[in-house]
């Protein structure tokens, strides 16, 4: 660490060394809240506030292209799509703490060991001094982006295609996963109309009843004719009497007075 | 500075600003955004009001232009409400990640070239690098955020469907808006802004690059939540989608931001395609010092306008589209179009800069007729097609009684079968059977 410590101090000016503490402070915040925040929401998002101070890290280290594409790759489109399928959870849901895969605290570990053995033998190559450093990297090419391009489109060409083949493929698996042959037709507009208007009903479904005891959704609307109909009362309601359904003695009654008795004036006549 | 000055175009401009000038450009900026926000309300709502035979706000100050002052002091009164189960830290921190990302993209917009402020001669943008148009992607990107944890922290059911589309919507078209930069980036060479307006000096990229520039006018709407393409707060569908439950300052915030958004898009819009800070060519033919000084901030804003204008024509104009075809439009039209596009472009860059213009010309009269026997062929293919069109019903899917999707081999014939005698189901009020009201729809409620 002290190596570590003692390369920062050396390279770069103040300004640099303040973006380093102020983002590495956010990143390491970030990746601790990403692990003991209860809610998958926040994880993604301790996460996505690491991603972006490793991008802040990334330019002032004298790579702008890696930390913009960083946080156009990582933290708009991936962590974005973690996010659209985590918003479908719902705002108050909690991670279940049930492990269900066996052993693999264990495997993790391991792991994280092989990971930490790795971190430390490149970190340690610093002391080496084999390393160029970006700016030596950069002026050989004319600039950050074109050293990038040449080292993409010439040097690891092969590896880049590979990868762009292998993104591809399992892009097409996931839309072979997903596709559901259709058995008919899709019906266009002028056919679902033509259908509606053939249904003998090409008007909307009438509203709920609104009397002076009820106007909930499960009492059935009246006909211009003065009869309730159980057709304005969404279907789950309908014939679930008890509770929340169509409310019969209501029904019976205003069938009642529709059939003889005189409430409004004049409508008895009319329907005899 | 140095004392050879670096022409305008060079990445060696910037970077030598003293400290007080970073912070005053960057307050200038700031305060001008919120100013322009101010009056592109009142701009908006003047203008879709003359489109709709209406007089718009013309009641406190002249011409209704202090209505922006009175709905901001209105807002900055309400009370801000926290509904009962939002997630609380969330929901506090979406209008703010909104808005700040916002005001981020106009720090590498360039508005102007070399001048003097206060003696120290620097160009009229607060900061350019070698990827600075990536950078607007980048905080566009993180831009979206906000909207999308304001719709899931609210904690209700028209927020969350109003963020789940809007973060789908743009994701897809920051797709096929970084896609219309690409063909830019080949012909500038460079993917700062600086330089891509000093590529622009003879032609604007809007008429070399037109298919490009199409594509990125349409995405941008898309990008910024604009009608015809608002399906993120379609009122008739998700009372006002992600920002539902948010009022007062923090609704003030999602405002604020989508304003400054629609103004940044046009900047990108402007210094990608349309010139820059650089004057309108007849404008340019004519006086030679149009582009000096401080002159070009007078063309960017004028450019600005127009582009504002743009976006409240389209939205006096145009109904909102439904939300399927909205995404089958940016991925099967937009997307595709603009890969073909840029494959024409790097091609035809690649075989300029490799042979010359000899090539280039015999390569032209090659594609032509290659494209005119093509189209003949196209032509005569279509007047044949309905002849051998025939195709042998092989197999019945529905012949077991259950849908069975074709082997290998067969081919799909959709037969319409008659309807399927059911019996209807028995309504329990006699009314309805009593005065015939039950028809054959009801079945398939």
């Amino acid at each position: 660490m002290s190596v570590l410590l003692a390369t920062i101090e050396q390279s770069g000016s103040t300004g640099e060394q303040i973006v380093f503490w102020v983002c590495a402070a956010i990143a390491v915040v970030g990746a601790v809240g990403m692990l003991i925040s209860r809610r998958a929401v926040h994880s993604a998002l301790f996460i996505a506030a690491t991603m972006i101070a490793l991008a802040v890290l990334y330019v002032s280290q004298g790579a702008p292209f890696l930390g913009m594409a960083q946080i156009v790759v990582y933290t708009g489109a991936v962590m974005m799509l973690f996010l659209f399928v985590l918003m479908l959870v719902g705002v108050d849901s909690t991670e279940s703490l049930v492990e269900t895969l066996k052993g693999q605290r264990i495997a993790g570990l391991a792991l994280a060991l092989g990971f930490a053995v790795l971190l430390f033998a490149a970190i340690g190559n610093v002391s080496y001094n084999f390393a160029v450093g970006i700016d030596g990297a950069n002026a050989a090419d004319g600039g950050n982006v074109q050293g990038i391009a040449h080292l993409i489109f010439d040097r690891y060409l092969l590896a880049f295609e590979v990868t762009s083949a292998l993104l591809i493929t399992a892009a097409l698996g996931a839309m072979v996963l997903a596709h559901r042959e259709r058995h008919t037709p899709r019906k266009s507009q002028r056919e679902q109309s033509e259908d509606r208007v053939r249904s003998g009903e090409p008007q909307n479904l009438p509203g709920p009843g609104v009397y002076a005891l009820h106007n909930a959704v499960g009492t059935p609307g009246l006909l211009p004719d003065g009869q309730p109909t159980d057709r304005s009362v969404p279907e789950p309601l309908r014939g679930v009497s008890a509770a929340v359904g169509v409310d019969h003695e209501d029904t019976r009654r205003v069938n009642a007075l529709a059939a003889g008795g005189a409430i409004i004036p004049g409508k008895a006549e009319d329907e005899s | 500075m140095n004392p050879t000055t670096p022409q305008y175009g060079d990445l060696a401009l910037f970077g030598h600003d003293p400290l007080w000038l970073v912070i005053l450009k960057a307050l200038v900026l700031f305060i001008g955004l919120v100013l322009l926000t101010l009056f592109t309300t009142w701009f908006e709502r003047r203008v879709v009001a003359r489109m709709q035979q209406r007089v718009g706000p013309n009641r406190a100050g002249p011409f209704g232009l202090l209505v922006p002052l009175a709905d901001g002091i209105k807002l900055a009164l309400k009370e801000g409400i926290t509904p009962a189960n939002a997630d609380k830290v969330v929901y506090l921190l979406a209008p703010m990640i909104a808005a700040a990302a916002a005001m981020l993209v106009f720090a590498v917009i360039p508005l102007g070239p070399v001048v003097s402020i206060f003696g120290v001669s620097t160009p009229l943008q607060l900061t350019d690098f070698s990827v600075s148009t990536l950078y607007i992607l980048a905080i566009a990107s993180i831009g979206i955020y906000g909207i999308v944890l304001a719709g899931w922290s609210s904690g209700s059911t028209y927020s969350l469907l109003g963020g789940l589309r809007s973060s789908a919507q743009m994701v897809s078209y920051e797709i096929a808006m970084g896609l219309s930069f690409v063909a830019v980036f080949l012909y500038a060479g460079s993917m700062s802004t600086s330089q891509i307006v000093a590529g622009q000096t003879d032609w604007w990229y809007a008429v070399l690059l037109l298919p490009s520039f199409v594509i990125y006018l349409i995405s941008m709407v898309g990008e910024t939540n604009r009608a015809p393409f608002d399906l993120p707060e379609a009122e008739g569908e998700l009372v006002a989608g992600f920002h539902t439950e948010y009022s007062g300052l923090r609704w003030a915030m999602f405002f604020l931001a989508e304003y400054v958004n629609m103004i940044n898009v046009s900047a990108v819009a402007i210094t990608l395609f349309l010139g820059g800070w650089r004057a309108p060519a007849p404008i340019s033919t004519v006086w030679s010092g149009a582009n000096d000084g401080w002159w070009p901030i007078l063309w960017f804003l004028g450019k600005i306008l127009v582009m504002l204008f743009v976006f409240v024509w389209l939205r006096g104009t145009l109904p909102r589209l439904r939300y399927d075809q909205f995404m089958r439009f940016g991925w099967k039209v937009l997307i595709p179009i603009s890969i073909v596009w840029i494959l024409l472009v790097s091609a035809w860059r690649g075989i300029r800069n490799e042979y010359g213009t000899d090539l280039r010309t015999t390569l032209i009269w090659l594609g032509v007729i290659l494209f005119a026997i093509a189209a003949i062929a196209f032509l005569l293919d279509l007047r044949r097609a309905p002849e051998d069109e025939v195709v042998e019903p092989t197999y019945d899917p529905y012949a077991g009684g259950y849908p069975v999707p074709p082997l290998p081999g067969q081919e799909f014939t959709y037969t319409r079968r008659a309807p399927q005698t059911v019996p209807a189901t028995v309504v329990e009020t006699s009314a309805l059977e009593s005065t015939g009201q039950e028809l054959e729809g009801d079945r398939n409620e």
